[in-house]
């Protein structure tokens, strides 16, 4: 059943790729991607449902699905639901009719190696899957072929192959290690590494973590690695925004868990926690700085990103069941609430013309509808309750209170109330202060495919947020025990 | 682990190709020309696969001639022609905006050799002979990770930060024949095919840079601030 689940999460999205490719049709593009992502959202419920009880192996080991893998999947496959659905309202006022077949193409192949990047059991061949997908998501970035989106382009992926570099090294580092335990053969699994981590000789395990963790710290956007982080998310489209944001930065957070747990038990898990509360907190704190000066909408967008991929980090290093269920729901909630606020973003940037937070003024008046969702969205990703984000950085900050890292927990406090007035004063003078000459917005087409995401992401989190379900809360425990090693 | 029955020939002859490649990079970092660069590069990667086949025959890893031969035909030869190809488009020959001298940033590359130095040296646990190997086989790892990442933050070119990402996985890949010959193979071939598909989309992107952008130097590229 598994199997079979796994089969179709992954030949959703190429059977979409190869319709795109094959068929150079703009309409019929649109609408395999959004059936793929549909398909990939309703296979991966059942998935993370039947590996709760039964981690599943496949092709040699090469291939593992554990619930943790399940979960980031799940996380993945809503964000590329809802943006293929906005991509469709979304790109059509591009005016590059000709190319969209090429973006569907590229945008199912990123999801596709988003995908896959989850199920890798291997550790060599889950960084060749993380390198894929920002091979194939600079192209997305560039898409628009504008002086700024190409820049964004280069400094990614420059950025992004030199610091995964170092996750390689790390890689290879581990696996060095490792061969002291269990001889110069065996299988680079997560499982052999784990198993080999106690008896690794200590410094060589801490440099292999931490090269590692700046790797995969530096794709997923953890100060001071995010440099390449504002200029990827503000250039690319909009939908591609919501994807680096909402889906590859999880995808990311799952190689820094993995590796958490490969050293959970050893002699530098401590160190090594402290090192991912230290990236977490500091990304919080320059995130905040940035997001209360911040002109360029979408810019402010990735900051707050780079503030959530902060806090994820600090759940995870905090530890305990607490802080990794705050940090899972976290991925969650981020997920489901950034894509609604790039989509409002997306959609306040094609109706003004402008990147600029000071040319979009009254927006309730241009969308009166969106236009609430969004604000709505902007208080619930600032950290209000009662939507889901709320919740979850609260169990968080409980972990942190809890654990040995009070003083991160009192810092996230406080720069979480400059976050909350810094993100809403921007939103404040977008939607109620006046300007003498208003730009006049130009009213955009197809409106229902650019509604209808908002609200799929919208409702969610505001039940999420009223409600944890007593189901994902076990989801949470089972991956808990997963994460931190609970034999050892 | 067969570094921990190593005799002196085999230490001597992977040092010496080691050690090269190190000095390979150093020339690429002191070198103006940008052909120089590559043709530094092509070489470090003919020792690099040198240095492949010859752990594949003291070690007794058949597959780490496969190994060598796709090193040789890649690295050494494909991704040299693509990126002579990609200056020849360019008409650019020589670095010209260096935030850093060739010859101070050769004095910085020292420095930060002496520091993997001192880093290989902790994260050492073996004994006499090997240990010299070892600690040799990281220090050059790391100091080739530094001195890439160097290149890329002194020169603004393009073409040079290509080289210089090119740089980090030399490094990477020449540690880990050493350290750990018996990585799978698919792994290894793998992570080749990947580098072949990275300089194809660099030398795409650095189309659309000319293009759209205009320059192909990263100093001009600061529209995106803050």
């Amino acid at each position: 059943m598994t199997q079979s689940l796994l089969i179709l999460l992954f030949a959703a999205p190429l059977a979409a790729i190869a319709l795109s490719f094959g068929i150079r049709s703009s309409r019929l593009a649109e609408y395999a991607t959004v059936t793929a992502a549909i398909v990939d959202l309703l296979v991966s419920v059942p998935l993370l449902i039947h590996v709760l009880t039964a981690p599943a192996i496949f092709a040699h080991s090469y291939i593992q699905v554990d619930p943790l893998g399940a979960w980031v999947i799940l996380c993945i496959a809503l964000v590329y639901m809802l943006s293929s659905i906005y991509a469709v309202g979304y790109m059509r006022l591009l005016d590059e009719d000709g190319r969209l077949p090429l973006f569907y193409g590229l945008f199912s192949g990123f999801a596709f190696t988003m995908l896959a990047a989850c199920v890798m059991n291997n550790v060599g061949v889950f960084w060749i899957a993380i390198e894929l997908t920002t091979l194939i998501s600079t192209f997305l970035v560039g898409f628009e072929r504008e002086a700024e989106s190409t820049e964004a382009a280069w400094k990614y992926i420059v950025v992004v192959s030199g610091g995964i570099s170092l996750a390689l090294l790390g890689t290879v580092l581990f696996y060095w290690g490792g061969s002291f335990v269990l001889g110069p053969h065996y299988a680079m699994t997560w499982a052999a590494l784990h198993k080999a981590a106690p008896a690794v000789y200590a410094p060589l395990l801490l440099v292999s973590f931490l090269l590692v963790l700046v790797g995969y710290g530096t794709k997923a956007g953890l100060a001071p690695m995010h440099t390449w982080l504002p200029d990827a998310h503000s250039e690319s489209p909009a939908p591609v925004s919501a994807m680096l944001s909402g889906a590859l930065l999880n995808a990311s957070m799952l190689g820094i868990a993995r590796f958490l747990s490969v050293v959970n038990g050893t002699s530098i898990s401590g160190f090594a926690h402290s090192a991912v509360v230290g990236f977490g907190i500091f990304s919080f704190v320059i995130a905040a700085f940035f997001i209360v000066r911040q002109t360029g909408i979408k810019r402010l967008m990735a900051y707050s990103s780079v503030e959530h991929i902060g806090v994820q980090a600090l759940g995870l290093g905090f530890g305990g069941v607490l802080g990794i269920a705050g940090a899972l729901y976290h991925m969650l909630n981020h997920s489901l609430n950034k894509s609604l606020m790039f989509f409002g973003a997306g959609n306040a940037m094609r109706a003004y013309g402008s990147k600029e937070i000071t040319d979009i003024r009254s927006v309730l008046r241009t969308f009166p509808v969106t236009g609430i969702l969004w604000l709505l969205g902007a208080v619930g990703i600032a950290g209000a309750p009662p939507f889901a984000l709320f919740l979850s950085e609260f169990t968080i900050l409980r972990a942190g209170i809890a654990g040995p890292y009070r003083w991160a927990a009192v810092l996230f406090v406080i720069f979480l109330i400059v976050v909350f007035i810094g993100f809403l004063s921007h939103f404040r003078a977008m939607y109620f202060d006046e300007t003498e000459n208003p730009a006049v917005p130009r009213v955009l087409p197809g409106l229902i495919w650019r509604a209808l995401p908002m609200w799929l992401s919208f409702l969610p989190v505001l039940i999420l947020g009223l409600w944890w379900p007593h189901a994902l809360w076990s989801v949470f425990t089972t991956i808990s025990t997963q994460i931190t090693g609970g034999a050892r | 682990m067969f570094l921990a029955h190593i005799n002196p020939l085999q230490a001597s002859i992977f040092s010496s190709l080691a050690v090269a490649s190190l000095l390979l990079t150093f020339v690429m970092l002191g070198s103006h020309w940008l052909r120089n660069y590559v043709y530094a590069f092509a070489v470090q990667s003919w020792l690099i696969a040198a240095l492949s086949a010859s752990v594949g025959y003291f070690a007794g890893y058949p597959e780490l001639y496969l190994i060598a031969i796709l090193t040789a035909l890649f690295r050494g030869l494909v991704l040299p022609f693509l990126l002579t190809r990609i200056i020849a488009r360019l008409n650019v020959k020589r670095e010209i905006h260096t935030v850093l001298q060739p010859s101070s940033s050769l004095v910085l590359g020292a420095f930060l050799v002496m520091f993997a130095f001192v880093i290989a040296n902790h994260m050492n646990r073996q004994s006499l002979l090997a240990a010299h190997v070892v600690v040799l086989a990281l220090t050059i790892m790391f100091s080739m990770k530094f001195l890439g990442f160097l290149m890329l933050s002194v020169r603004d070119e393009a073409v040079s930060q290509i080289l210089g990402l090119l740089v980090l996985e030399n490094g990477i890949f020449l540690g880990a024949q050493i350290l750990v010959p018996g990585m799978p193979l698919l792994i290894e071939i793998v992570i080749l095919f990947d580098l072949l598909i990275v300089v194809a989309c660099f030398g795409m992107l650095v189309r659309f840079l000319v293009v759209h952008a205009g320059t192909t130097s990263s100093r001009q590229l600061n529209r995106l601030v803050g």
